[in-house]
């Protein structure tokens, strides 16, 4: 019997697709932690029913077509540009839940001036940030959070930091800026951590609303593509090598 | 009726707000104005100048490179701008600091001590008003009245307690200037 | 009764923005344009019209922000120098591509590189050829006096909405800097929430109610096929925009035996020219484009057809000469005199160049 055909009672009901998510099917990669940050995200929308008073930014990464699952209003940023284009979305419309969805690429190399200084300005703004160590869309190319010894295809030898300079942890970095009211590392690789993770997103979309200033979500992800590991096996290897250098937990606020 | 000038000196030396001064004037006397300054890095304490045209016609072109008139407040500008002005033209430049002295006999000139004048008074802001008065009995384009007016206008409000001294130092400057020989 | 005031261009072109009603500007210092900032913070018009003012951290951030405020249907204006809008160009692209509405203008200084921060008038291939990557037109709007900084804002907000396309306004150091008497507009109200949503409601980020799919505002297409059904509707625009859009001033035309073409300030001073070469009896006339695109091609090859010769005089080393050699397709001798890097011809100058290369 196919699963459309199972007829399920209310009262059976333990789960189901929060309706804020669209029925497009992802484009991700099996076992890519994106589309659970998506569906947390939509949840959250949902749970605050604030669906139409939301405005998303996507960005250029993997997530460039966040656009296309959650079913809100969004604008799609030039690469590194989100903060910028929300931070205007924001000022025009306070009265917007206003987010912006950024990779490590994105974010912390191509973006940094953005965000450092839409922190920096206390933009009421929730950043989530999705930081796998990799550059997933363009075929696996070193990211500014790549680990020491990771290989990549532009680091095919490993990262070298006499070549390629350090990883750099960026979310600690804005912790010192007024603007920032809440900064929190989590990650999805475990049921535990997917609810921990959403509450985060909840608290971080409150304090937008509620006018505290930029509060950032960073997700510390696995890429098994980019990574070139199973599923299973890069959720080990993230456990056993990305956590140790990001660890998770609240940084500020 | 059209007076094309330049005024040229330092900057910090009221090059600008002179001309504005002009600029204001001319739009009380319903005359058509363009105020064009020198700008950028020479403004703080290098040369500095302003091209003011006020006529009775749109002005055309706010760029000339020949001058009815040109006002001159140190010896860079006295160098530059000699030259550019029309014959049959004025020049009108304070002999504080200059060395080499105009020197052309198909332009009037004239001379006016508004340093040390502004010394001798104990105000050296008023240097740039008795220059302005200097130029306003050679060269009467606009009345007192509107100048007066003007003048107001190019003050921001909380300026506007030094309007008496700079109305009296318009007087002095027209008293001040002397044809030279 | 009329406002009339002396100010400078770039004073101008903030006062202008707040009494269109605009809802946003973003910016970064630069000379000699940063009056224009200077004026709007002083002003502090979010505490009158509601207008929002941020100084970015640069460039690119401030036309990205131009890009997020126009993408809510709202007013939103940029403005910087030459070197500035070569940062932006990537976002005015990404505008154009999203087919959003909003005004940047160009206080130009001389380049390339950093230049200096003089007049020029080198940025015209910038303005008007694309200026970023992909198939795309700048409207491009070249005032000459300090009034039409202030028009032209009205006017480019306009037709920024009518099209859905970024519009420039291409100034330079003379007109940013120059003060003029200036007939002020009255105050124009911001538009309300309910006025955007029946001007911009089937496009703007403005909130999916349940009544409508979400609205997405990107200039992302994988399929080619798509992308090159989606120029299409752009050269279509584009074609309208030729037809109905092309505006321009002549001076003393329709006897002329020899026509100067010029824009902005260079017009300004050309208009000397002429009157110095009408003086000693040349008929000279002055075709002065204002919208540089849509470009007066038909104007100025109906003109050309009854004189003897053309000069374009440009602050540039020949740009806006290429689209008058277009226009007038080889009928008469079409010669180009300019300065650069920031030096400005006299009327004087022009007048010689005149002489020597078309009149002879």
């Amino acid at each position: 019997m196919a699963m459309s055909e199972v007829e399920i009672k209310n009262e059976n009901l333990v789960y189901r697709k929060s309706p804020v998510l669209t029925d497009n099917v992802m484009h991700y990669c099996p076992g890519c932690s994106h589309g659970t940050i998506h569906k947390l995200i939509a949840e959250v929308i949902e749970e605050m029913n604030i669906q139409e008073n939301t405005i998303g930014v996507s960005p250029v990464g993997c997530s460039v077509f966040a656009y296309n699952y959650i079913d809100i209003d969004w604008a799609e940023a030039a690469h590194g540009r989100a903060c910028a284009v929300a931070t205007a979305i924001k000022r025009l419309q306070p009265e917007k839940m206003v987010f912006t969805y950024q990779g490590d690429g994105d974010l912390a190399a191509i973006g940094t001036g953005e965000t450092i200084h839409a922190c920096n300005r206390g933009e009421n703004i929730v950043v989530i940030y999705v930081n796998n160590a990799i550059y997933g869309m363009t075929g696996g190319q070193m990211a500014p959070t790549t680990l020491l010894g990771m290989k990549t295809s532009t680091t095919p030898y490993g990262r070298d930091a006499k070549l390629h300079g350090y990883p750099y942890k960026i979310a600690d970095m804005i912790c010192q800026l007024e603007g920032v009211c809440y900064v929190t590392r989590q990650a999805v690789h475990t049921p535990a951590a997917v609810r921990k993770a959403k509450k985060a997103i909840r608290k971080a979309f409150e304090n937008a609303l509620a006018g505290k200033g930029l509060s950032l979500v960073e997700f510390v992800a696995t890429c098994n593509s980019g990574w070139k590991q199973s599923p299973v096996a890069s959720n080990k290897w993230m456990e056993e090598n990305m956590l140790p250098f990001y660890p998770l937990g609240d940084i500020k606020g | 009726m059209k007076e094309e000038l330049i005024i040229a000196g330092f900057g910090g030396q009221g090059v600008l707000s002179t001309g504005k001064i002009l600029a204001y004037s001319g739009v009380m006397q319903d005359y058509e104005v363009s105020w064009l300054p020198s700008y950028g890095p020479e403004m703080r304490g290098g040369t500095a100048n302003v091209t003011v045209v006020i006529s009775d016609k749109p002005v055309s072109s706010p760029i000339v490179h020949e001058f009815d008139t040109a006002i001159i407040l140190n010896q860079q500008s006295m160098d530059k701008f000699e030259s550019q002005v029309k014959p049959g033209g004025i020049l009108i430049y304070d002999t504080n600091g200059i060395t080499h002295h105009p020197t052309r006999t198909d332009i009037k000139i004239y001379t006016i001590d508004a340093t040390a004048e502004a010394a001798r008074r104990g105000n050296a802001r008023i240097f740039n008003t008795l220059i302005l008065g200097g130029y306003l009995k050679v060269k009467p384009v606009v009345t007192l009245e509107n100048v007066f007016a003007g003048l107001k206008k190019s003050l921001p409000e909380r300026a506007w307690k030094t309007l008496p001294e700079n109305e009296a130092a318009i007087r002095a400057g027209m008293e001040l200037i002397r044809e030279k020989n | 009764m009329k406002e009339i005031k002396l100010m400078k261009g770039n004073e101008v072109i903030a006062e202008a923005a707040i009494r269109c009603g605009a809802d946003g500007y973003f910016g970064y210092p630069i000379t000699p344009q940063s009056e224009v900032m200077e004026t709007l913070m002083e002003r502090k018009p979010w505490e009158t019209t509601g207008m929002v003012v941020v100084q970015a951290e640069s460039e690119i951030a401030s036309i990205n922000m131009v890009y997020g405020g126009a993408a809510c249907g709202k007013r939103v204006l940029t403005s910087s120098s030459s070197p500035g809008i070569s940062l932006m160009s990537e976002g005015i692209s990404y505008i154009a591509g999203a087919e959003l509405p909003c005004v940047i203008v160009n206080v130009s200084r001389g380049g390339p590189g950093l230049g200096t921060i003089q007049p020029s008038q080198s940025d015209y291939f910038q303005a008007t050829k694309g200026g970023a990557h992909g198939d795309f037109k700048l409207i491009v709007l070249a005032p000459n006096s300090v009034q039409e900084m202030h028009d032209f804002v009205f006017e480019a907000f306009d037709l920024a909405f009518k099209y859905r396309n970024p519009v420039m306004i291409l100034s330079d150091g003379v007109i940013g800097q120059m003060m003029e008497k200036v007939v002020l507009a009255p105050q124009r109200p911001r538009r309300t929430p309910e006025e955007i949503r029946k001007e911009c409601g089937d496009w703007a980020l403005i909130g999916k109610g349940a009544d409508r799919s979400r609205h997405v505002i990107t200039s992302l297409e994988l399929d080619p096929y798509r992308q090159e059904k989606f120029n299409e509707k752009l050269i279509e625009k584009y074609k309208k925009v030729e037809a109905n859009e092309v505006r321009y001033e002549t001076i003393m035309t329709d006897d002329a035996d020899y026509l100067i073409v010029a824009f902005g300030s260079s017009a300004r001073i050309c208009m000397r020219t002429v009157e110095m070469a009408r003086t000693e009896g040349y008929k000279v006339g002055l075709l002065r484009p204002i919208t540089l695109y849509p470009f007066p091609y038909k104007q100025i090859a109906e003109i050309a057809a009854h004189t003897k010769g053309i000069l374009t005089a440009e602050l540039n080393a020949g740009q806006m000469v290429e689209d008058v050699r277009l226009a007038v397709n080889g009928a008469v001798p079409v010669a180009h005199f300019g300065r650069t890097g920031g030096a400005v011809f006299s009327p004087d100058e022009a007048y010689e160049a005149l002489k020597s290369k078309i009149i002879k």
